[in-house]
């Protein structure tokens, strides 16, 4: 399929999701629903950089973070509307991706792995130590009731994440059916190869690390809004690092498929499991069903698919 | 400026004895990363796990902590060993750690830390001891017990360590594995038992360390992760499974971070570690002693 | 040495106390074929890996196409043209061996030229280079599946594919049979016609000496010996390397 056809084709289910959504007219299927779409662009996110360059990134909910405090600040600073913060978050977030790779990617993948485990959990000092954007205490963010023309607040701010799981799943499906996803993959496979065979590896890893940064950014730029009241411990909350890794590794982490089934199991999973069990017990489940997953099933959801059609093709 | 002269001894004590610490904490992360090659992530939720079962022994049964540390050690080790056989048999045989050997530890660190939620809640725990709370004077510097009881123990430990692996069959062994597998298996030693053992003892100072935690200060289950960046930090400067390296960098870390905590407030300590990590990978990957 | 295509100045290169390469002057005329022997660990691979610029060498310049090639990263050397194929074959394993191709050729041909514009292009090059090995019918197959003797073919063709003027052959014969070694080195002379330079490095004697215009001995990191194969051979200094002091 042509890169236009699928975008076409994406923004088509993402316009019948919402009509749907639209037509349940349930606020719960919006609040719900925005967390699985987020978790769509995160994982899908984690997965260009773990998935088609190899490179493991612990620090998902750090980026997510940098997006919704980057809100944060300009938004204490003059409001802007939702669709402006993303961007903001996105190239905060870009930016700081990209520094990450830049001071370790030269060295050993593990390294830039621990770099993110340890940023993550400075940049939640940073975060406490800055009164401006409300410091440990946290930070209120007054939504407003209705969107103009829409109906409810969360109904747009719905619309608007459904927009980016569209945008960042189409990203991933272009890079991966291009130069730079053929790139990624002789990455992944064998840095020295690659060189040999004129892939320059830094330039392509640097770029991979700032749209997979950039895109995490994005996702958490509305998230003051949407959970009106941010403070450090819940916005670098462990779910959002564990998540966007289960997801891809889950689902399959060499195709855009694959994050995107994880992300829709995993997230359906644990918001009914949210309401009916408890929050810390699904993660729990989480972190067992990807230990699981990674010994048992190393390719994932489509990995077992793709083994049982070869079998049959045989 | 005599106050300011204090200050700064004792900042200078408690780094150290804060390092001597570290040094304990780093040791089983330098044999697993720096000797096998183990991205062991997941170390840090094992020291969690020493501290917690410190807690329980010593809030039910009253014993002291590194009394009980000791006593588990060798549970600690099949442990470590079991963790190793599964890691060897799913990822190492089939040439996959880099990616999904991480996922897996990553996925250890979570379990084991959401476990403990649900078990114990996120309420800091803390032990009793009789050293915990009195202190040593010498003129103007302080010991505090509950500091340099762990410091000692620690570096006993550290010792042993060291004697065990320059001096024994088994520690040369362990420190050949990383070198040369082939020469190993010549001389008909299985390199996967040696790292299954190398990989027991790495868990099993997890159970001291996590005794000597738990006494410097309370606990609760997420607290583990704030050591990752300064395990791998210490690791990494000290030149990567040398020892006496990762010594010194632990008491550099451990100086460095008291000082940052006396003087702008120990809100900012953990960043301390995490700018010796990027500064180290960035400028200096082959450690302070490295070439 | 204005035709050289390849100039080697005093390369020096140090593993620690190791000296790997002590000294090295080479200089590689354009179409030559050139056979470059040595015993194990006499620096062969260091060579190489220094030419290639994945190893950065301590001391001394290469010169490639009147280009100075010192600090320039490996991916850029294959794009001016140099290509080797690695001693121990390194192919992409998650990817088809038509998608093994498709990466030189997206990132040098491509990259350089602008040839090979459209999807369909890329892969009917790739079609002709597997055929070319003589691993046509296994363009879907990935790697894995390939043996030994394949697996050669396969990191051959890859190197083939970057459309090199300068082509390091590194072991590509080791464990192959003498049916083998016959079509790797026509297929090795068929690209030399065209234009390509090459240095062969190997073992195996035969075909060195009936491959190379030129043979070079390298022992201990230090060149021992440069000139006619059947020279060469008889110089007294190489047999003492290769028969033991």
């Amino acid at each position: 399929m042509h890169n236009s056809t699928f975008f076409v084709a994406a923004v088509a289910v993402a316009a019948a999701v919402f009509g749907i959504s639209t037509y349940i007219g349930n606020d719960y299927i919006y609040f719900a629903g925005y967390v699985v779409l987020q978790y769509i662009v995160l994982a899908t996110a984690w997965n260009i950089l773990g998935g088609y360059c190899g490179y493991v990134n612990f620090g998902s909910a750090a980026f997510f973070a940098l997006g919704a405090y980057s809100a944060v600040f300009v938004h204490k600073f003059y409001p802007l509307p939702i669709p402006a913060l993303i961007v903001i978050g996105g190239i905060v977030s870009g930016i700081i991706g990209f520094g990450m790779g830049y001071l370790t990617l030269r060295l050993r993948g593990v390294f830039f792995a621990i770099a993110t485990l340890a940023f993550a959990v400075v940049l939640q000092t940073l975060i406490i130590n800055w009164d401006y954007v409300g410091g440990s205490r946290g930070a209120y963010i007054i939504r407003p009731s209705d969107f103009p023309g829409l109906g409810s607040y969360i109904e747009y701010l719905y619309l608007i994440m459904l927009a980016l799981a569209v945008i960042a799943v189409t990203t991933a499906r272009v890079i991966e059916r291009s130069r730079l996803g053929y790139g990624f993959a002789a990455i992944r496979d064998d840095e020295l190869a690659a060189e040999a065979a004129g892939v320059p590896t830094l330039r392509l890893k640097l770029l991979a690390t700032s749209i997979s940064g950039a895109l995490m950014g994005m996702a958490g730029a509305p998230f003051p809004y949407y959970i009106g009241y941010v403070e450090p411990a819940s916005t670098f909350g462990l779910a959002y690092a564990v998540n966007s890794i289960a997801m891809p590794m889950i689902g399959g982490t060499t195709t855009w498929i694959g994050p995107l089934i994880g992300a829709i199991l995993l997230g359906t999973l644990q918001q009914i499991a949210t309401v009916t069990i408890s929050s810390v017990v699904n993660l729990l489940l989480v972190g067992v069903l990807l230990v699981a997953f990674v010994i048992i099933a190393p390719n994932g959801i489509v990995g077992l698919v793709q083994e049982r059609l070869r079998a049959r093709g045989k | 400026m005599s106050i300011s002269y204090d200050l700064w001894i004792n900042a200078v004590i408690a780094g150290m004895l804060l390092g001597g610490f570290y040094a304990a904490v780093t040791s089983g992360i330098s044999i697993s990363f720096g000797i096998l090659d183990i991205v062991n992530i997941a170390h840090p939720a094992f020291i969690i796990l020493g501290s917690y079962i410190a807690y329980i022994v010593n809030t039910r049964l009253g014993y002291d902590p590194i009394l009980t540390s000791i006593v588990v050690l060798p549970a600690f080790y099949v442990l470590g060993a079991a963790v190793y056989q599964v890691y060897y048999v799913s990822f190492e045989k089939r040439g996959q750690e880099a990616l999904r050997g991480l996922a897996f530890f990553f996925g250890l660190l979570f379990i084991t830390e959401v476990a403990l939620i649900l078990v114990f809640g996120v309420d800091y725990r803390y032990v009793e001891a009789p050293y915990i709370g009195p202190s040593l004077h010498l003129g103007i510097a302080d010991f505090p017990l509950r500091m340099l009881i762990p410091c000692l123990f620690s570096l006993a430990m550290f010792s042993a360590l060291q004697i065990f692996l320059s001096r024994t069959f088994m520690g040369r062994a362990i420190m050949a594995v990383a070198q040369d597998q082939e020469a190993l298996r010549l001389m008909a030693i299985d390199p996967v038992r040696i790292k299954r053992v190398a990989f027991g003892i790495s868990i099993a100072t997890a159970s001291m360390a996590g005794a000597f935690l738990i006494i410097i200060q309370p606990v609760e289950p997420s607290i583990g992760r704030e050591y990752i960046g300064r395990v791998f930090a210490i690791c990494v400067l000290g030149g990567m499974g040398s020892l006496p390296g990762t010594l010194i960098a632990a008491m550099l870390l451990g100086i460095v971070e008291s000082f940052t905590s006396t003087f702008y407030g120990p809100s900012w300590a953990p960043a301390v570690a995490f700018g010796f990590l990027l500064l180290t990978l960035a400028f200096r990957p082959s450690g302070i002693l490295g070439r | 040495m204005a035709n050289a295509l390849l100039v080697i100045e005093n390369l020096s290169k140090r593993f620690g106390g190791f000296v790997a390469l002590e000294e090295v002057n080479l200089s590689v005329t354009r179409g030559e074929r050139l056979g470059l022997i040595g015993p194990n660990g006499s620096g062969k691979s260091t060579l190489v890996n220094c030419i290639c610029g994945t190893l950065t060498n301590e001391s001394g310049t290469v010169q490639f196409d009147g280009q100075q090639m010192d600090g320039l990263p490996a991916h850029q050397r294959t794009r001016v043209g140099l290509a080797r194929s690695f001693q121990l074959p390194r192919p992409f394993p998650s990817l088809t061996l038509l998608d093994n191709l498709r990466i030189p050729l997206l990132y040098t041909v491509q990259a350089r030229s602008g040839l090979l514009r459209s999807s369909g292009d890329v892969d009917t090059r790739c079609a002709e280079l597997l055929q070319l090995v003589g691993l046509d019918g296994k363009a879907n197959r990935w790697p894995g599946d390939l043996t030994q003797v394949e697996m050669r073919k396969l990191e051959l063709a890859r190197a083939i594919a970057a459309e090199p003027k300068l082509l390091i052959a590194d072991e590509a014969m080791a464990g192959l049979s003498h049916t083998e070694i016959e079509d790797i080195l026509k297929l090795l002379a068929r690209l030399n016609e065209q234009g390509i330079t090459i240095i062969l490095i190997e073992h195996i004697m035969r075909a060195v000496m009936s491959f190379s215009q030129r043979l070079v001995v390298l022992v201990s990191g230090r060149k021992i010996a440069d000139g006619p194969p059947d020279q060469v051979v008889r110089d007294p200094e190489v047999e003492r390397a290769y028969l033991g002091q």
